[in-house]
């Protein structure tokens, strides 16, 4: 390339850049600029009804789940089945029915204890990796990323994945339902792209101090990255909780071991198709009378939507510029 | 900015140069402190060689060891395992002892009418997504990206992300309990006097439930790449294309479509290179309600033969299949992408 071009190039946007040309936030500003024309009336409504429609797909089916978890039956007959507005009252018989012991107990327990094991595991290896490929110009990174990357696009399948894991012992195991999974090269990749941006002041600080990487790692750059950190902490929880196939595949029979989500699967979303089998092993202590078995089997399904539900507005935050980073320096 | 643009006529290159623009490296490398203590950020020097090199940066390989030893174990040694797809396999011989039979599974793959079933319902599922899925995100980038207001569209954009965040098991319960026999849907038909619909359980309809699970769980998070690139466009094109009287669709059509170009053709290119991929788990959950004859994916295919029914060199077959065909939709994608001028997964 032109040298003097370049250098010419370069003065320029390095004074360019002392007034910034763009929004900051590099969203569309807030207020309507002069050039743009007003909206029409048909716009505003087209997009008004657009907005509604699409609030109203995602959110009433979640409404009506939560509510008819809460009716009493005689809300869930009045309304012949889902309910919208609970006309019978509301009750929280459902919950204190599956939670008395029995299949969705234990369910939630194994559930929980995967997620937190499998979140702590993941994290350790994740934060570590992420660290040690994080530093410029150090010894073979390159080959250890393109490792990595290159299972992003490939991988064995499910036979010969099922085949080792099952040699290795795991079938039935939980560690079945944690380790295959534990590493989310993509997550790595976000990582990574954080550490890599930690302040080198600090990083050199600490060099000069004598800390040792370990140190540093642990002193340094985790202190500074709590948010990418959690965010990605998040991400893997909601995996290990909606984590499905993998149970089917390893302990597709151990239903004592079976989390939250392979309940949910067997008696509720077959026991739906299969309509008219009467009762499930849901319906507990309490009886029939008192409480609906929809409310039951709704019940469940809300129990596994509540964790999403609680860090959603915590990684809704971040995880945008999360997916971006890794998207464009991966 | 007008006025400012205008004193300075030759600075309004937008183009920034971060090379020239950084300055010199990092200022540690100067310090006579750290001449003892190894610093990464200076250039490598001829001195080190690789010994010291490995030497020095020991722990940082440490570090990168487990997640190294996890994928290693289960995903590098399946990869290698694929080869059970040309063996009888047989699980007390394991790899080493089964017997090949060369490409016996293969054979009998191309001879089974379930495989080419399977096959087929992968193709229309997948071709279906590509047509009405994949313009959803667009347009509803578009449309978020034209309101105003920056609290209606935060707010309608966490409620379009939140379905991504819950497990398929989850989407087709609640797709049971709306639109299935004894669903809102229906009940509300029922009490009206009005014909019911059965579109959770007719095979004819299938790939369309599918899509539209698909659309429902995953529209909203495939904005975030759209809304990504369309807030990338300069500002200042749309303003310069309305002094010149463009009208809004005339913006949109030569300003916000070609900006966004690269990136649509980018998922585009994504999608088709996984093309062969479509829901496993919503195939498999929602198998018993509509029958393995539309439900049957390659996948699942690979899976009912490979560990039901444990003929695992054949699962494998199809499963190894699979990956090649994929390979080469990968590569053809990107070819498709290169000829439209645009850079793809990698670049020419």
């Amino acid at each position: 390339m032109n040298l003097t071009k370049t250098s010419r190039r370069g003065r320029a946007s390095r004074e360019a850049a002392a007034e910034p040309r763009r929004n900051p936030r590099n969203e569309r500003p807030n207020q309507r600029p002069p050039w743009e024309e007003p909206p029409t009336v048909a716009g505003n409504v087209a997009k008004g009804a657009t907005i509604l429609a699409v609030l109203a797909v995602i959110l009433l089916p979640i409404y009506s789940v939560i509510m008819t978890s809460f009716s009493t039956k005689a809300s869930v007959d009045a309304a012949g089945g889902l309910v919208v507005v609970p006309e019978g009252g509301v009750t929280l018989n459902a919950y204190r029915e599956i939670i008395q012991g029995g299949v969705v107990t234990r369910a939630l327990v194994v559930s929980l204890g995967v997620t937190v094991v499998g979140t702590a595991v993941s994290m350790v290896v994740t934060v570590l990796c992420a660290y040690g490929l994080s530093r410029p110009r150090s010894f073979a990174h390159r080959t250890i990323l393109f490792t990595l990357i290159l299972t992003m696009f490939f991988s064995g399948g499910i036979i010969p994945s099922f085949l080792v894991v099952a040699a290795l012992g795991g079938y039935e195991q939980y560690w079945s339902l944690i380790l295959p999974s534990a590493v989310s090269v993509f997550n790595i990749l976000v990582m990574r792209a954080f550490f890599a941006n930690t302040a080198p002041e600090l990083i050199d600080s600490g060099r000069i101090d004598g800390a040792s990487e370990w140190r540093i790692l642990w002193s340094i750059v985790l202190p500074t990255s709590k948010a990418v950190n959690a965010v990605i902490a998040l991400f893997y929880a909601v995996g290990y909780w909606n984590s499905f196939f993998n149970v089917l595949l390893y302990m597709p029979a151990a239903n004592e071991k079976w989390p939250l989500q392979l309940v949910l699967y067997n008696y509720v979303t077959q026991g739906f198709t299969m309509a008219g089998t009467g009762r499930t092993e849901l319906g507990g202590y309490l009886g029939r009378q008192q409480v609906a078995h929809l409310s039951l089997q709704m019940a469940v399904v809300v129990l596994t939507l509540v964790p999403i539900m609680l860090v959603y507005p915590f990684v809704q935050r971040h995880f945008t510029k999360g997916m971006l980073i890794g998207a464009v320096k991966g | 900015m007008a006025e400012d643009t205008g004193t300075l006529p030759d600075q309004v290159v937008p183009t920034r140069d971060p090379a020239s623009e950084n300055g010199s490296g990092s200022p540690g490398s100067a310090d006579p402190g750290a001449a003892d203590v190894p610093d990464l950020d200076a250039p490598p020097e001829r001195r080190w060689t690789w010994r010291t090199r490995l030497w020095r940066d020991k722990s940082l390989l440490i570090m990168t060891a487990p997640a190294v030893l996890l994928l290693v174990v289960f995903n590098y040694i399946p990869m290698f395992g694929s080869v059970v797809a040309f063996q009888y396999y047989d699980i007390y011989n394991g790899f080493r002892n089964s017997p090949f039979i060369g490409l016996d599974n293969f054979e009998r793959l191309f001879r089974d009418p379930n495989f080419w079933m399977a096959l087929e319902n992968t193709l229309t599922i997948s071709a279906v997504q590509l047509i009405l899925y994949f313009p959803v995100p667009i347009a509803l980038a578009l449309m978020l990206n034209s309101l105003m207001s920056t609290k209606l569209r935060s707010f309608v954009q966490s409620v379009v992300y939140l379905p991504h965040f819950f497990s398929w098991v989850l989407v087709v319960t609640i797709f049971q309990q709306m639109l299935g026999g004894a669903g809102l849907v229906n009940t509300l038909l029922r009490n009206g006097g009005l014909p019911t619909i059965d579109i959770m359980t007719d095979p004819d309809t299938f790939a369309l439930l599918v899509t539209s699970q698909a659309v429902w769980k995953e529209a909203g998070w495939g904005i975030i790449v759209f809304l990504a690139a369309l807030a990338a466009i300069d500002p200042t094109l749309y303003e310069a294309a309305a002094v010149d009287g463009a009208s809004r669709w005339r913006r949109t059509w030569h300003i916000t479509l070609p900006g966004i170009r690269g990136v649509i053709v980018l998922m585009l290119v994504l999608r088709l290179g996984n093309a062969l991929t479509v829901g496993f788990e919503q195939m498999l959950i929602q198998r018993k309600a509509v029958g393995f004859q539309a439900s049957e994916v390659l996948d699942t295919f690979s899976y009912y033969y490979g560990v039901v029914t444990s003929d695992f060199g054949y699962g494998a077959a199809a499963g190894l299949f699979k990956g090649v065909l994929s390979m080469i939709l990968i590569i053809g994608a990107n070819k498709l992408a290169h000829a439209f001028g645009e850079d793809g997964l990698y670049r020419r």
